[in-house]
């Protein structure tokens, strides 16, 4: 299965380093959501400090979704999907592929906003294994549930209405748990953020697990 | 026999016939072959009798009966309808996981329509649930929303609802359509319970978590309003499970297609120069679906 | 030996409709068989069948020894399927779908290099994106992804349409070197002429079902 995931997740990185979309449209986008919210937020008031770690989160989120729906697009390409079944690739693997390969390029966009939030908000990083321990689990557990959930909207055409509204109900846990961790991180007491790191790799372990038993299920039968 | 039962009869309850093809699971009676007009019965009459009656009680003893509460006035009796509506919404949502993973197991139809019907009650519930709790606390806090631990998860727990409904609904071949609900409803559970957790454990650092709290001291006449309260949404509950479980089924039942007659329409659209097999195996046994039908097609 | 292909009354629904309403086919190892008939009448479904895409629901399926009624999973590592659909990524390039499909497929590299060659395509256009390619060289590209798996039985539904002359020839002889090998062809095609050329047997299939064989047609050695 391992070898599959590399293999699938070689692929998908390619795809993305072939077709720039994440470098050229994702991270921008994502920038600008955090300059919109200073826009909304007044940045000279307490606000926009306070407020840096659920806007931080939030900003992932969204782009997150970017990044997973481009993830799913790749594999409803014409005839893929026949593909993949008469492969010898388990679907468990295609699955952990996909979802390592969302996971990289997350990573990269959340340290990127890290840098923006450190340069805009004039946030001051501190505690920075909480926050890197956090930073892991939650994009594990983005991915992941990410992955499987599109593969639950693939080829629909509603797709790009669906994903959202299925997917962020369903993420609100790490959101709350991301930020309360963030919150600890920067001016709280650190180690009131690491129970809330465990909640998110609880998170991440369920929805790993969820996606590669479902992943070959949905392949097949949709 | 159930064909020639006129469907306004109070004894339209069946037992599935052997010419349903699909194997219904079901318990509470499907109807036969012929539809009937309504999805009411006897025992779906003496229910909403029972639920209507439940409710009476309900009001008198909530309203009239139990005492207000020590604290919180008369406000005290929203919960009486808060409480159990909040049960019932979970006792929908683990039917929905539940019949979605007994689907995805043995793929008999009645499975699916069950994951429908436990979601779309659900949600009744969630509104139910929702609005309750906001009118509780206009009197008490002044606003018409809280974000206690319950308020919001059950808020959370709509939106899955939601799109859980919303993906049922799609135009999609209704094999895939199904199986993808089933997976979406297995993780309903689950998410429910990750979120309730979560969001629970986020507002106890600022406050109580629950609005409006069981006491585990109530007794006398308040206790027996809030057992009268689960009793009569019980019974609510049961009734829209029934009706809402008869409706997805026979809307099923409506999709199906009597397989050789579709064998039928195909071969014939052939023109002349394929004729059907000469030794039509009609004795297969080893498919379970579907009546033998002796079929006596003629080449066009 | 087992048959290649062995059908039996078969039924086979895509989503309620049933594309095969119950056929006949039988294909000896090492033949090529060309499916006939008009739009609509099923030859796309008989492929994906054999392939072991789409399930039969009545009657009796065997491929390549392997009962389909049972378990589709072991066939489908033995066939190789050109249908309509490329299977290929726009944005990676030759090279990089047929090294994918090939390691999917647990082709050895020594067989994905040789594919890349027999297809025809210039070491310069291997480089390509796909979504730069014309509809042909997508067609080879495709077929290169057939190739590297070397499968026992090939499915070709219309292979030559979007190719030219050249390619068309390119492929007739790959199905051929093919058979030679051991391997079993089973296609569908409008082009007549040259897929009767091409082939052992020709069966018509019309409403679903399969008639007799229509003519064997002599090999011209």
């Amino acid at each position: 299965m391992w070898r599959d995931a590399s293999l699938v997740a070689g692929r998908d990185l390619r795809v993305e380093a072939r077709s720039r979309v994440t470098i050229n449209q994702v991270a921008p986008f994502a920038l600008l959501v955090l300059i919109l919210f200073a826009f909304a937020l007044d940045p000279d008031g307490p606000v926009l400090e306070r407020a840096t770690p659920g806007l931080y989160w939030i900003t992932v989120l969204f782009s997150a979704l970017l990044a997973i729906a481009r993830s799913a697009a790749v594999d409803e390409a014409d005839g893929v999907r026949d593909a993949l079944r008469l492969s010898a690739l388990d679907p468990a693997g295609v699955f952990v592929g996909k979802a390592l390969a969302v996971a990289a390029e997350l990573a990269a966009l959340e340290a990127l906003l890290g840098l923006g939030v450190i340069i805009l908000y004039g946030a001051d990083p501190a505690a920075l294994g909480l926050l890197g321990g956090t930073c892991l689990t939650a994009t594990v557990a983005v991915a992941s549930t990410g992955t499987l959930y599109g593969a639950l909207v693939s080829g629909l055409r509603v797709r790009e209405t669906l994903l959202p509204l299925l997917l962020l109900p369903v993420l609100a846990p790490v959101l709350i748990a991301a930020t309360r961790a963030f919150e600890a991180a920067l001016g709280g007491v650190p180690a009131d953020g690491w129970p809330w790191c465990g909640l998110l790799a609880a998170f991440a372990v369920l929805y790993s697990v969820a996606g590669a038993l479902a992943y070959g299920t949905l392949l097949e039968g949709s | 026999m159930t064909a020639t039962t006129p469907a306004g009869t109070s004894s339209g309850t069946t037992t599935p016939t052997s010419t349903d093809p699909s194997g219904t699971r079901t318990g509470r009676g499907a109807p036969g072959s012929v539809g009937p007009s309504h999805t009411g019965s006897a025992a779906t009459r003496v229910l909403g009798l029972l639920a209507l009656a439940a409710v009476g009680l309900l009001v008198l003893y909530g309203l009239v009966i139990s005492p207000a509460d020590r604290e919180m006035a008369d406000s005290v009796r929203i919960m009486y309808v808060h409480v159990p509506s909040a049960t019932y919404l979970y006792v929908g949502c683990f039917i929905t996981s539940l019949a979605s993973g007994l689907w995805l197991w043995k793929r008999t139809p009645g499975w699916d329509a069950l994951g429908e019907t436990g979601a779309e009650v659900a949600l009744v519930f969630s509104f139910v649930t929702l609005l309750t709790g906001s009118l509780w606390g206009r009197p008490t806090w002044g606003t018409y929303w809280v974000w206690d631990a319950r308020l919001t998860s059950t808020a959370v727990l709509t939106a899955l609802l939601i799109g859980y409904l919303a993906l049922r609904r799609l135009d999609l071949d209704p094999d895939a359509r199904s199986t993808r609900a089933a997976v979406l409803g297995l993780l309903l559970v689950p998410n429910v319970l990750v979120v309730n957790r979560s969001v629970e454990w986020w507002r106890s650092i600022h406050q109580d978590s629950t609005l409006v709290k069981l006491d585990p001291t109530i007794e006398g006449d308040m206790l027996v309003a809030l057992m009268v309260g689960f009793l009569a949404l019980g019974l609510v509950f049961t009734w829209l499970m029934v009706h809402r479980f008869r409706v997805a089924w026979l809307e099923q039942q409506a999709d199906r297609v009597d397989l050789d007659a579709a064998l039928r329409e195909r071969r014939a659209e052939a023109k002349g120069q394929v004729a059907p097999p000469a030794a039509p195996d009609r004795f297969d046994t080893s498919d379970p679906s579907g009546p033998d039908v002796d079929e006596k097609v003629t080449p066009a | 030996m087992e048959p290649a292909v062995h059908l039996r009354d078969a039924v086979a629904l895509l989503g309620r409709f049933p594309a095969l309403a119950g056929i006949d086919l039988d294909v000896r190892r090492g033949e090529i068989v060309l499916l006939r008939g008009p739009n609509g009448a099923g030859k796309t479904t008989v492929l994906r069948v054999c392939a072991g895409l789409v399930p039969v629901v009545r009657g009796v399926a065997t491929v390549l020894g392997h009962d389909l009624r049972r378990d589709v999973r072991p066939v489908r590592r033995r066939v190789g399927l050109l249908g309509h659909a490329t299977g290929l990524f726009d944005d990676l390039t030759v090279a990089d779908n047929v090294t994918f499909w090939g390691r999917a497929y647990r082709a050895g590299d020594a067989d994905i290099a040789a594919a890349l060659d027999l297809v025809g395509l210039s070491t310069r256009l291997r480089d390509v994106p796909v979504a730069r390619l014309s509809a042909g060289q997508r067609r080879r590209t495709s077929l290169a992804c057939l190739l590297a798996r070397r499968p026992e039985l090939w499915l070709l539904d219309e292979p030559h349409a979007g190719l030219d002359h050249d390619a068309r020839d390119l492929l007739d002889g790959l199905a051929r070197q093919a058979v030679d090998q051991g391997a079993t062809v089973v296609m569908s095609s409008h082009e007549l002429e040259r897929a009767e050329a091409l082939a052992d047997r020709v069966v018509e299939l019309d409403g679903g079902m399969a008639g007799q064989t229509l003519h064997e047609v002599p090999h011209v050695a």
